[in-house]
């Protein structure tokens, strides 16, 4: 590697100050975990390096004055519609440094957004709406297996349930929060997500970075997960989870594992993870024990032998083209939850190219899980729920509509939490305190505040999503779920339609 | 044409008037009576079509599958009559009796069938039920142009496109006489008024009549469809009687207990439950969740031994209860109860989502302490 | 005495004038007939209409103007004096659903029961029903300057009592079963910003909706609603003072504005 070369990179950012406003505070300075500000005390005045500068608004956030204008470069390459500014400057990248481009958070080419081509229903005349502020509006959703019939005999007029249900999970709203792991993120971000879900009546999941001694008092409002690299997963683990999951892969990068560097293996992450400080936590591609569709019904049986049967197991996978026969295997083999999470689910780290490029959007796949379940007769056995790129209560409730029991949000999440989608987690200098482990920096996001922004962001969706279904006439979220004759596309090919079971608008 | 103009709307539904009788001693009476009170109501319905379930008609047959059929032509009964004797004995077959009507126009060919499935079949299906359910289902999906619409032992579905009354009279309902008659008048919201789209929708020895709409219809029939139940008509009543049936005669739910799926407590209700109630309708809600009608809906739903009534959880669409003597009433309003049995003093408006049960009183299941639970609101408590 | 007989429906003997009174035969009336009798006795000043055989005809003493008196035998059918403003109705037996539906004005006495949204959306004017009602009944009731609806419930309620409500005053006697009465409805005055819901018997929390505050009657409370205790007691032939011994709770809005911090900046 030629460490001289001269970097053709243009700034990916430009920074105005106005010199006016501006009352060298030193706030930009001093948050920037980038280096992108300084003070010069002989000039009195702040300077800006922008190459460094990954347009996280730190900076133009906290300006007490406002300052400072963060805005994309306007200098471009000549007009090319092939050769882009964004594809000349990652073959500058490559040529300079030889290396895989990365990236953080989810894909962010413009494949449809179907969520913003599907609309919903609405009652008129010949139902009446219900008021959700005033008549009961039931969100409760329970995700495990179900049974295909209930047995009940009565004794003397009693009641008495002869099937006993599998292990559920009971969701007070049918959001939860995606996996993401104690080493992507921050302590004080996983604490964050860990009351909201305790507060709210949800859950949280670990991801694959094992579960910080800490936070087991949040252990019913956890779903702790087994991956590949199976971090930090021993018996007290197992024991506190109100669930388990199995990640087979993630929608940012189907197909590959993961790699937090040693240098962020700080003690308390090696305590968490169960491995040596300073080392590489390498997450395998696949799972080395699973093959085949019956070795995931091992590893599923001996999650729930180790547990004593007493909690669901949800196995995630990412949305890829053949979902729906996968998602049946998975069923088949014990699994009872499905998570699909799809091309623009987020990540902490991943090759550009895999992020942008491998997988399909969520909507579809939900679509045809749901489908190919009900077909074989199956749905019943398994909930569902997905993931990737769902960024408000209304793509909440088309996502239910469509088949869904609940849905997983990362990304949303983290934005409540203060996160401007910079896509530069791995670099692990998160200026907003998430995807760091630098003290200096975590200590920027308070707990406390970090709860309430979360519960904030549920309630209002859960609001949301009840006056939706008001409107529909719906009273309990079950009635909604794959209830798809309350859906039509709008711009949508016939091919599209039938792949998402809906008809086009006016039809 | 049997399947109506094709309009592409997702279900039909409508607004009615909904109306039941029942000697609970089995003592049989004929239609007058019924056909005045769903009359009464005219107001509810807009003359698109009424109909009737009738149960103890066809005694001399009473052991026997009775098959109503509407067909569009001569073709689709020869084709359905082909299909039906391959796979049943045909005891009986005839023109339903009808009689010219003022107000009831272009009626389908009609024609009943007494049937015995074969012995061979006998032999091979573990349940007989099943498989006339699928006959059923097979000639509705399978042959253009025909249509069962009745498929009860000893009952009798009659329906059509008209005022309920003068549908009464176009099948000659007053030379019937039955135990259990319910009776429906329609308002579809769309012109689409077509003979199979009126109640009341039956499969084997159930009828349902409904008010209201299913906002819940899509999940309904999805969850159905994996059950093997096709709805054919896209309307949102005959979900329920699938739902019946799946739930009742295959599930082996107790009528409690369905009325409980399709008109779930809240769960708030069910979070102050004793523990044993708790669990089950916790259970009930996690597994049949998708059966849950949500909606406006009120209905009469019937077979042999009963007739219920059932309102939605919140009670978005009226019922009223009634009991003189042997005599059990459901209606949409209480007026239409009284102008046909001026003695009728004991009168009650039921819960949401708690099942009225009328049934054959020599067949008593429910016991004495749940039915007293379901008539909350006797006429004169306070007096 | 003069009797004329009247020929409205083409039927003899359907209406007939006796003194300043019209006694109506509604049997076999469709209710638009029935209705425009009762319109056009009215207009022309008469006093006191009463209907026989009245079974579910609709709206009957909608559209009048006049405290004309009609009295009903038999079982009116839905929005019985549905945007009424001055007549006063009287029902034998039992009245189906929408007794006075955004009433304005005069009074309707139900010797029985009423069924589903009593008093929805009503402004003015008083209902008295002798025993129970069915769901939602005075919801959306609401009060303006002079106008303040009652509405007076013998028995039980069902569901939803006072949803919404905003004004105007329910109570909600609890009478005809054995000790103190233990109200089974759920739900009540939920949304309620406005307006005094007063209910003789025990309520349970979780059987208000969120919006409803609940305290014991004191003296003061019970001096407002004493002279419909006795308005209804006259009617029903019953003994107010009886029924003003027993406790009373009072439901009022916790708040004028229950959703003020619902939405987002």
């Amino acid at each position: 590697m030629y460490k001289d070369l001269k970097s053709y990179l243009l700034p990916q950012y430009l920074i105005e100050r106005d010199d006016y406003r501006c009352i060298r505070c030193e706030v930009c300075a001093r948050q920037c975990a980038f280096e992108v500000h300084w003070y010069d005390e002989e000039e009195d005045a702040v300077f800006a390096d922008e190459s460094k500068c990954v347009g996280c608004l730190r900076c133009a956030t906290l300006c007490p004055t406002n300052a400072l204008v963060v805005r994309p470069n306007p200098t471009q390459p000549p007009p090319n519609a092939n050769w882009t500014m964004e594809v000349l400057q990652n073959i500058y990248k490559q040529a300079e440094t030889g290396g895989v481009l990365l990236t953080g958070m989810g894909c962010d080419k413009d494949y449809p957004i179907y969520w913003d081509r599907i609309v919903l229903d609405a009652s008129q005349v010949t139902n009446p709406s219900i008021d959700p502020l005033r008549e009961p509006m039931e969100l409760r959703t329970y995700l495990g297996a179900k049974p295909d019939a209930l047995k009940v005999s009565r004794k003397g007029g009693r009641p008495d349930l002869q099937t006993k249900l599998t292990p559920q999970l009971k969701l007070e709203t049918p959001i939860m929060f995606s996996a993401i792991s104690y080493g992507a993120i921050s302590y004080n971000a996983c604490e964050s997500l860990a009351r909201a879900a305790a507060e709210v009546g949800t859950y949280y999941n670990t991801g694959e970075g094992g579960l910080h001694r800490n936070l087991y008092k949040y252990g019913a409002n956890t779903i702790c997960q087994v991956a590949s690299g199976r971090f930090g997963v021993h018996a007290d683990y197992l024991e506190v989870a109100a669930a388990l999951e199995i990640k087979i892969g993630q929608g940012a990068k189907p197909g590959i594992g993961g790699h937090l560097p040693g240098e962020k293996v700080s003690a308390e992450i090696s305590r968490t993870r169960m491995i040596p400080k300073g080392t590489d936590a390498l997450s395998p591609a696949p799972h080395h024990d699973i093959y085949s569709i019956e070795d995931l019904a091992q590893l599923i049986y001996a999650l729930k032998e180790a547990t004593h049967w007493e909690k669901p197991v949800s196995v995630k996978i990412a949305a890829v083209h053949n979902s729906a026969a996968i998602a049946s295997g998975m069923v088949r083999a014990g699994a009872d939850i499905i998570a699909l999470d799809g091309i623009r689910g987020g990540t902490g780290a991943a090759p550009t190219m895999i992020r942008d490029n491998v997988g399909i959007p969520i909507e579809l796949a939900l679509a045809a899980v749901d489908d190919r379940l009900r077909q074989e007769g199956i749905r019943n056995r398994a909930s569902i729920v997905v993931a990737g790129g769902i960024r408000s209560s209304a793509d909440v409730i088309k996502a239910i509509a469509l088949g869904a029991d609940a849905v997983y949000i990362g990304t949303a999440a983290l934005v409540a939490l203060g996160c401007h989608v910079c896509q530069k987690c791995y670099t692990g200098k998160c200026n907003w305190g998430i995807a760091t482990q630098d003290p200096y920096l975590s200590k920027r996001l308070n707990p406390d505040v970090g709860a309430r922004r979360l519960v904030n962001l549920l309630t209002a969706w859960s609001h949301e999503i009840m006056e939706m279904l008001g409107g529909m006439g719906i009273n309990a979220i079950e009635s909604l779920r794959g209830n798809r004759l309350r859906l039509r596309g709008v711009g949508l090919t016939q091919e599209e339609l039938d792949i998402l079971g809906i008809k086009h608008a006016g039809s | 044409m049997l399947r109506g103009v094709n309009f592409r709307d997702d279900k039909d539904f409508s607004g009615c008037s909904i109306f039941g009788m029942m000697n609970v001693r089995g003592e049989k009476f004929n239609g007058e009576p019924v056909i005045t009170a769903i009359a009464n109501m005219k107001e509810r319905s807009n003359g698109l079509g009424g109909g009737y379930a009738v149960y103890g008609i066809y005694p001399q047959y009473s052991e026997l599958y009775c098959f109503h059929m509407m067909y569009d032509d001569q073709k689709a009964r020869e084709e359905t009559e082909e299909f039906l004797k391959g796979v049943f004995e045909m005891e009986g077959a005839e023109v339903i009796p009808t009689r010219s009507c003022e107000g009831v126009d272009d009626p389908p060919l009609l024609w009943r069938y007494f049937l015995q499935p074969r012995e061979s079949v006998a032999c091979e299906e573990e349940d007989i039920d099943d498989f006339v359910v699928r006959a059923v289902m097979h000639i509705n999906v399978g042959i253009e142009g025909a249509f069962v619409f009745s498929s009860g032992k000893n009952m009798g579905v009659f329906k059509g496109v008209g005022f309920p009354e003068d549908i009464g009279r176009f099948y000659r309902l007053e030379e019937y006489e039955g135990y259990i008659w319910v009776a429906h008048g329609r308002f579809p919201t769309n012109t689409q008024g077509w003979w199979g789209g009126a109640h009341p929708f039956n499969i084997l020895d159930w009828s349902v009549v409904h008010n209201g709409e299913i906002s819940s219809y899509g999940i309904n029939r999805r969850y159905l469809e994996m059950f093997g139940y096709i709805c054919t008509l896209h309307t949102d009543t005959e979900v329920i009687a699938y739902a019946v049936d799946l739930l009742v005669r295959r599930h082996g739910l107790s009528i409690e207990d369905m009325a409980r799926v399709l008109a779930a407590p809240l769960w708030t209700e069910i979070d102050r439950m004793p523990a044993r109630e708790r669990e089950l309708h916790t259970a009930l809600r996690q597994t049949y969740g998708s059966l849950l009608l949500n909606g406006p809906f009120s209905v009469i739903i019937s077979n042999r031994s009963q007739m219920i009534g059932l309102t939605d959880r919140i009670r978005l669409r009226p019922l009223v209860a009634g009991r003189n003597g042997d005599f059990m009433y459901i209606s949409s309003e209480e007026a239409p109860m009284h102008l046909v049995d001026d003695t009728l003093r004991d009168t009650w408006i039921p819960q949401g989502g708690v099942p009225i049960v009328a049934e054959m009183e020599e067949t008593v299941e429910v016991p004495e302490a749940e039915e007293a639970k379901v008539l909350p609101l006797r006429h004169g408590d306070t007096a | 005495m003069r009797i004329e007989v009247d020929h409205h429906a083409g039927l003899p003997g359907v209406f007939m004038r006796v003194g300043d009174k019209v006694k109506i035969n509604a049997r076999q009336l469709h209710y638009r007939e029935l209705n425009n009798m009762i319109k056009n006795a009215a207009l022309e000043g008469t006093e006191e209409i009463v209907v026989d055989n009245v079974y579910g005809q609709r709206y009957i003493g909608s559209g009048i103007r006049r405290p004309v008196r009609i009295i009903l035998h038999g079982i009116p059918g839905n929005d019985l004096g549905a945007f009424m403003d001055g007549p006063h109705i009287v029902v034998d037996r039992n009245a189906q659903d929408g007794v006075g539906n955004t009433m304005n004005n005069g009074t309707i006495v139900v010797h029985g029961r009423a069924g589903d949204i009593v008093a929805m959306g009503m402004r003015g004017g008083k209902i008295f029903i002798r025993d129970s009602v069915g769901y939602r009944a005075a919801i959306h009731m609401k009060e303006y300057r002079k106008f303040r609806p009652v509405l007076v419930i013998g028995g039980e309620t069902q569901d939803f009592l006072g949803e919404y409500m905003a004004g105007g005053l329910v109570i909600v006697l609890g009478l005809g079963g054995r000790g103190k009465r233990r109200f089974t409805a759920r739900h009540i005055g939920t949304g309620m910003h406005g307006g005094l819901i007063f209910m003789r018997g025990e309520v349970e929390e979780h059987q208000l909706g969120k919006e409803a505050a609940v305290a014991p009657a004191d003296e003061e409370d019970k001096e407002i609603i004493r002279p419909f205790v006795e308005e209804y007691a006259a009617y029903f032939d019953k003994d107010a003072e009886r029924i003003l011994e027993g406790d009373f709770l009072k439901l009022y809005a916790k708040s004028h504005r229950p959703f003020g911090g619902l939405y987002a900046y």
